[in-house]
């Protein structure tokens, strides 16, 4: 063979090699917790407590640009203002993703029946932040007249990618194990994205007017909860409820 | 007109390279979830109203891919028809496998959330097939065959001293060596855009401020290596071509491509210090991906013309089945 043909042929055969010998290939199913979902809440109603609260934000945040979207006609004509970042009203912040971190051991909670929705309407995402519980159905809605991949970008559960051409199109998905956050964006509209708070438990909440939001159900315990905002982070703090006790709790995030 | 023809193809594979590097520039690669179709339509067949957002970039880019594919199936099945040469005709063969390669590569990113090994792998072997292109429209072109090549030592300093023969032990080494460096140069730069390095080091020409990052990570260390990456490439292409200029000034056919290689060069770190300045402003990066391509195969002509005295065989070959059809065609037509 000839000295450039077998240099460039190695070469090929090389980068070929290359790719094929280190390809992570499609992800596994990540290893969850697979005892089985209790039919029955442990928690005893006589003795439920409530977390209450409200999320408030300090500081000025950035203006909320508008969102160039003339790359896909119908979203020019159709699209709904994007959700921003931060959405602030009577001085509290919404879309912040409030749960129990810890303190709740090794109880476990019947898995709700009823699916939640992640609706894509004008363009956006609806809601932006969400949360569903392990093995819980998660329908994926395309609400709008163009198309939008979903592509979930997990961590500890399986990734996935899926196209949604027409309008009415919906796909029903699991997690298999708990993650705080799970990032969801669309590649066909850069601006799109959701996050999911995937909890073993029902105890989670997304702030909504006025920053308010209510954890309810508790047994009595001391837990940490965890407040999770897409630009400004996590805080967390221990709080001790009693019996039939409802506490009010409050998360300052500064800008 | 096969050249003609080859010349085409490598034209059309630079092009597709640019595509390419649009898909990843704009992070397009996976705003078609499914392959080889796309949405569930055959991929000729998607209505072109639902080539919006991210898929205009990545659905064209394999619309391209695929044209580009038929067109090196059509070049190898010519070659095979009609080359002598049987290292041309394997050349031919080797760019229709490798270009099949590519868009499985291509397909199984897309199927698997682009792994970066396997992105880096299918922009790492994109280069390769321009320059299996890129070296078929060169070898079949008329100047290749033609006899330059076996002339002897050309008078080159005005001494009136000979310089060093037409085949430049020296030359052929460096052009190679060079060649090699600005390969390797691009994997790097590859692994830096897949792996999301691109902006690791935000400033330039300096690096947080200073001739060296005061701090460290993998992106940084990617992003440094392309930089100094670029520094050693640099210099090699100016030792080559220093050499050209100095040695071989009156070759045209060394010279010419020296000259392009420089411009490309000034291009390319121009377009590097852009990529970074601008944010990876997505058509500024993706030229900075089709000009360190279109580096690379001018580095690679320039070393296959160094090498020509080797192919002196096949241009006797060649001389000699086109004089055997010269004949041939003399006897048919006395016989007619």
């Amino acid at each position: 063979m000839h000295p450039i043909v077998r240099v460039l042929a190695c070469a090929a055969l090389l980068t070929a090699m290359l790719g094929a010998a280190c390809g992570g290939g499609a992800s596994e199913e990540t290893s969850a917790s697979k005892t089985a979902a209790p039919v029955a809440n442990p928690v005893d109603p006589n003795t439920a407590s409530a977390i209450t609260g409200v999320i408030t934000l300090q500081g000025t945040p950035p203006p909320s640009l508008p969102i160039n979207m003339s790359s896909d006609p119908y979203c020019m004509k159709h699209g709904a203002a994007p959700t921003p970042t931060f959405v602030v009203s009577d001085g509290g912040l919404e879309n912040v993703f409030i749960y129990v971190k810890d303190g709740l051991g090794t109880m476990k909670f019947p898995v709700p029946t009823k699916p939640v929705v992640l609706d894509q309407k004008g363009c956006t995402y609806s809601p932006r932040v969400l949360g569903v519980q392990v093995g819980q159905s998660l329908d994926i809605v395309n609400s709008d007249e163009t198309l939008h991949n979903v592509h979930a970008l997990p961590m500890a559960n399986r990734e996935f990618n899926r196209g949604q051409s027409l309008q009415g199109m919906k796909f029903t998905t699991t997690f298999t194990a708990p993650e705080v956050m799970l990032p969801f964006k669309c590649d066909v509209h850069k601006w799109m994205n959701a996050w999911v708070g995937v909890l073993e438990h029902p105890f989670y909440a997304v702030s909504g007017k006025a920053g308010a939001f209510a954890l309810a159900g508790l047994p009595p315990g001391t837990y940490t909860i965890e407040a999770w905002h897409e630009k400004l982070g996590s805080q967390t703090q221990q709080v001790t409820i009693g019996a039939k006790e409802s506490k009010t709790i409050s998360f300052v995030f500064k800008v | 007109m096969r050249h003609l023809y080859a010349a085409l193809v490598a034209v059309s594979t630079g092009i597709l390279i640019f595509a390419g590097g649009l898909v990843t520039s704009t992070e397009s690669g996976l705003s078609v979830p499914d392959w080889p179709n796309t949405y569930g339509y055959f991929m000729f067949f998607f209505p072109l109203d639902k080539m919006v957002g991210g898929i205009r970039f990545e659905h064209t880019h394999r619309l391209i891919a695929s044209t580009v594919g038929f067109l090196i199936l059509v070049l190898a099945a010519w070659l095979w028809r009609s080359e002598p040469r049987r290292w041309v005709r394997r050349l031919g063969y080797i760019a229709l496998a490798a270009v099949i390669t590519q868009g499985i590569l291509g397909g199984i990113t897309v199927l698997w959330y682009l792994p970066d090994p396997i992105s880096i792998a299918h922009a790492s072997l994109a280069q390769i097939v321009f320059c299996l292109t890129m070296t078929i429209a060169l070898v079949t072109s008329p100047g290749w065959t033609r006899a330059y090549a076996v002339e002897k030592g050309t008078p080159l300093r005005r001494s009136g001293r000979q310089g060093p023969a037409p085949d430049d032990l020296m030359l052929r080494r460096v052009a190679a060596v060079t060649t090699a460096l600005i390969y390797l140069q691009i994997v790097v730069g590859a692994t830096m855009r897949h792996t999301g390095a691109g902006l690791a080091i935000p400033d330039f020409p300096l690096m947080f401020g200073q001739l060296i990052p005061p701090h460290w990570d993998a992106k940084i260390a990617i992003h440094f290596a392309h930089r100094v990456g670029a520094l050693i490439a640099a210099l090699a292409i100016l030792a080559t071509t220093g050499h050209v200029f100095y040695h071989h000034r009156t070759r045209k056919e060394l010279t010419r491509p020296s000259i392009l290689l420089l411009a490309l060069l000034v291009t390319q770190i121009t377009l590097g210090a852009l990529t970074v300045l601008s944010h990876k402003q997505f058509i500024i990066n993706s030229l900075h991906v089709v000009t360190g391509a279109s580096v690379l195969v001018t580095s690679l002509v320039l070393t296959l013309r160094a090498h020509r005295a080797r192919f002196l065989s096949d241009v006797r070959r060649a001389d000699a089945s086109a004089s055997a059809d010269t004949r041939l065609g003399r006897l048919a037509g006395d016989h007619a």
